[in-house]
């Protein structure tokens, strides 16, 4: 898996310089490490998290990629909070899982038979969050251009909403999936990337932790703990650290 | 074909807690130790660095640190008129992987038992009679005392460091302690955590309710530590990545900051990671442990013979690894005969969540064993006469931490996106507190463990089967334990509070613990235990199965402590009794 830290030092990057610097010593020149903008080690280079630079899509096609953002726009809707959860950048967390081990399931246990079981049971889909987005977001669309004559994302915001509401309700049938767990499956991973690390393309600009006031991966509140009752006003912190940290000086 | 290898004097299976601590005596004795893991070697710096370490979508989403389901899975039921189905995604509870096991990612609450737990049957039929024990409980006792079992807690306590308050020395009732606990030999080894907001606001309630609020034990330490091993551990810096996460401060004792250190250096131990042990081998007699037989990353097999064997996994793979091995005689609910995967038991969460309009407890500031604790309706701490029920839970108020993905408290009714959804989040994030009752839970003859008939694993081994529903013993005890926890709550004076007693069918799905203890059980009797008080497995003499497997019931407390406890135990009988006579120490 191509990753990148996030410092801004690309891992691809990373592993081009040593190639040329191991390329220079062959050819017996010297050469010299320049250090800009980062630190000059890659902080997870043991065991990195799984992230992807952005300005792409991984796995969705562009209609995906539409249908997606005009799903997450809704579910976390713009307002005096926050942004919206699409320009949150969680269709682009979503995408990024995709193509990453979450999208197979590498992890879990995906032998067969498969059986619907008790609701005790959980969740026994044959269906890999690939196949849930694939599968889901195409029934999706032949299920609103048959009864809209439009794609879900070319829908009004109300139109949207009451879509949303009728899957998760169970009360829409999709031609073909499941649309109770294609809700689900888009609710959760949304979710996601709304409060997860902003590393992995979604809570830009930690928006959802200055929402709530949770200050993120900071590691130590020794001097805060007996602080009760009290408004501490944290500003959060990123595993990448925070914008004001690029300093001009 | 397994390649075979030289003898060793012991092989142990798993380096958790009890497999380091159990390796760690062992070679202290001057005998010759390989410890097969099926996870890798995880160490501090490398795996839980602090520039990583602090990421939810990582640690507690994708479950990082707990076996991968693709690995070891097991599959699920409420009764055995159901098909069981594999847990695809671990839900209810989250075993773990690697060096450390599921004690990287505990949340280190360390309480011991109870000395009534020891001898729970005969205890709760001479205060209560017969009569009054309810007709579905299997209860059985472990075979052992307070007396025996009170060196090795505080062995374990040194190991781990474990921070708190004594509620009872030597007989002698602590201010500011748990007064119900069983008189303790030692202080804990260093002072207890410093509190925030929520745990402090609920023991000033239950102070004045009566109640006698202490600080929970903590394996996260308050203070920089060193232990017996010369191993040093740092204090909780109350960052709130606690509980399903790794600790990037060395500050949560787990076998990789406490044993493995010291024991890794000594000469006469070897450990082999990313390594799965297939079976324990048998001599032809079935009587005798001839060592295991193990498959490494490239699916080579190995066999290791050895002297004495140790199997000391997660209790669900200790079980899994007997049925296997074809040690003892398999559980069967409906003959009530066979031993091995016999009285499974779980644990009974229960809780009281608070909204606050005028409170901000910061509740991202904390750590899983954090927090203040009462104990006045635990196990039999109160006068169950005419109840109907037995067993109770320990009640506290222990903020995790708030990584929001996973915790974003709302009041009942509120829509789950949307804008509404949104305000109420932001209203409800700073404010909320909840208090816990972890509750016992009993053993019933239809809850057992056994191999799935249909479901294998990568290997193509059957998977274990989980067969569990609550007994209604635990859900008339969680109704009432629950409404006591209400009380407090009240007197806390929030906006509105949300009763959780457990209802209903055992479900996969949501976490509720780890602690699943029970089906290779200790006792006095062969045929309704598997092994004795010494951890000895009663038709294998050179066999010891140590871990929560090894409990018939669980009472309302976490188990880690008492799981070192009984590695402890464990390696003091192999040290002093079972290399001086090698044989059964326990006659069947």
């Amino acid at each position: 898996m191509h990753t990148s830290s996030p410092s801004g030092l690309s891992r691809r990057r990373f592993l081009a310089s040593t190639a040329m610097a191991a390329l220079l010593a062959a050819s017996g020149k010297a050469f010299g490490d320049v250090i800009r903008g980062t630190q000059p080690f890659s902080p997870f280079d043991y065991a990195p998290p799984e992230t992807l630079p952005g300005g792409r899509w991984y796995f969705f096609s562009p209609d995906e990629a539409r249908a997606v953002e005009a799903i997450v726009e809704r579910l976390i809707p713009a307002d005096d909070l926050s942004v919206s959860g699409k320009e949150a950048g969680c269709a682009e967390f979503i995408d990024r899982q995709l193509a990453g081990s979450y999208g197979s399931y590498e992890r879990l246990y995906m032998q067969g038979p498969f059986q619907k079981g008790t609701p005790e049971q959980g969740d026994q889909s044959e269906f890999v969050p690939r196949a849930r987005y694939r599968r889901g977001l195409a029934a999706l669309d032949a299920w609103c251009r048959a009864s809209h004559s439009k794609a879900f994302a070319e829908l009004p915001g109300e139109t949207r909403d009451e879509i949303l509401s009728g899957l998760e309700a169970g009360k829409i049938e999709l031609p073909g999936f499941d649309g109770r767990l294609l809700f689900e499956t888009v609710l959760g991973n949304t979710m996601e990337g709304f409060f997860a690390d902003p590393i992995y393309g979604g809570n830009k600009d930690m928006v959802s932790w200055k929402m709530l006031g949770f200050p993120g991966a900071r590691y130590d509140y020794r001097d805060y703990v007996e602080r009760h009752n009290e408004k501490l006003d944290l500003p959060p912190l990123s595993i990448a650290g925070r914008p004001e940290w690029k300093t001009r000086g | 074909m397994a390649v075979k290898l030289p003898r060793k004097d012991v092989v142990v299976i798993g380096l958790g807690w009890a497999g380091s601590i159990i390796a760690n005596e062992l070679t202290d004795e001057g005998l010759d130790v390989v410890a097969i893991e099926r996870g890798p070697w995880r160490d501090t710096a490398r795996d839980f660095n602090i520039a990583t370490a602090a990421d939810e979508l990582r640690y507690n989403q994708r479950q990082e640190l707990m076996v991968r389901p693709a690995q070891n899975a097991i599959t699920v039921r409420n009764n055995a008129s159901q098909t069981a189905l594999p847990m695809r995604n671990w839900g209810s509870f989250h075993p773990g992987n690697g060096t450390g096991g599921a004690g990287n990612h505990w949340a280190g609450i360390t309480f011991r038992f109870g000395p009534d737990d020891f001898r729970l049957k005969s205890y709760l039929t001479e205060k209560y009679g017969a009569a009054a024990m309810p007709e579905e409980l299997t209860l059985q006792d472990w075979g052992t005392d307070w007396a025996e079992m009170e060196p090795h807690y505080a062995s374990f306590d040194r190991i781990a460091g474990i921070s708190g308050k004594a509620g009872n020395l030597n007989g002698v009732i602590q201010e500011g302690g748990n007064p119900f606990e069983g008189p303790r030999s030692e202080e804990y080894p260093t002072k207890p955590m410093r509190q925030p907001y929520g745990p402090t606001l609920f023991a000033e309630a239950a102070r004045k309710l009566g109640y006698k609020p202490f600080p929970v034990p903590s394996a996260l330490l308050s203070e920089a530590y060193t232990n017996p091993l010369g191993v040093t551990m740092g204090p909780c810096t109350f960052c709130g990545f606690c509980t399903n996460y790794g600790c990037a401060n060395y500050s949560k004792a787990s076998a990789i900051t406490t044993v493995l250190p010291a024991l890794v250096r000594k000469s006469n131990f070897t450990a082999v990671t990313n390594s799965e042990v297939l079976r324990v081998t048998l001599d032809r007699s079935g009587t005798r442990a001839t060592g295991v037989v193990y498959v490494d990353s490239s699916g080579q097999e190995w066999e290791q013979p050895a002297d004495l064997v140790v199997v000391s996994a997660f209790t669900f793979e200790n079980v899994r690894l007997m049925l296997l091995s074809g040690v003892g005689k398999p559980y069967d609910p409906a003959t009530n005969s066979g031993s091995t995967g016999r009285n499974y038991c779980y644990q009974t969460a229960n809780s009281v969540q608070m909204f606050f309009d005028d409170k901000n407890f910061n509740s991202f500031i904390g750590g899983g064993a954090v927090g203040m604790g009462i104990d006045e309706f635990n196990n039999d701490n109160f006068d169950h006469s005419g109840l109907g029920f037995f067993g109770g839970g320990s009640i506290r108020v222990t903020p995790i931490g708030a990584a929001p993905i996973g915790s974003r408290p709302t009041p009942p009714g509120t829509p789950r996106w949307g804008s509404k959804w949104k305000s109420e989040t932001q209203k409800a994030y700073l404010s909320t507190m909840s208090i816990g009752c972890e509750a016992s839970s009993y053993a019933i003859r239809g809850n057992y463990l056994s191999l799935d008939p249909t479901y294998k694993d990568r290997l193509g081994r059957p998977l274990l089967r989980v067969t569990f529903d609550f007994p209604e013993n635990d859900l008339k005890m969680a109704q009432y334990c629950t409404s006591r926890v209400a009380e407090i709550a009240r007197a806390m004076g929030p906006r509105q509070i949300v009763e959780r007693p457990m209802k209903g069918h055992w479900n996969s799905v949501p976490y509720q613990s780890s602690h699943v203890v029970g089906g290779f059980v200790m006792g006095t009797d062969p045929t309704t235990s598997s092994v004795n008080k010494y951890l000895q497995a009663w038709d294998v003499p050179n066999l010891f199965v140590v871990g929560a497997s090894a409990f018939p019931q669980n009472p309302g407390y976490n188990p880690t402590g008492t799981v070192g406890a009984l590695a402890f135990k464990a390696a003091d009988a192999i040290r002093t009794l079972y290399l001086k006579a090698p044989g059964a120490l326990v006659p069947a």
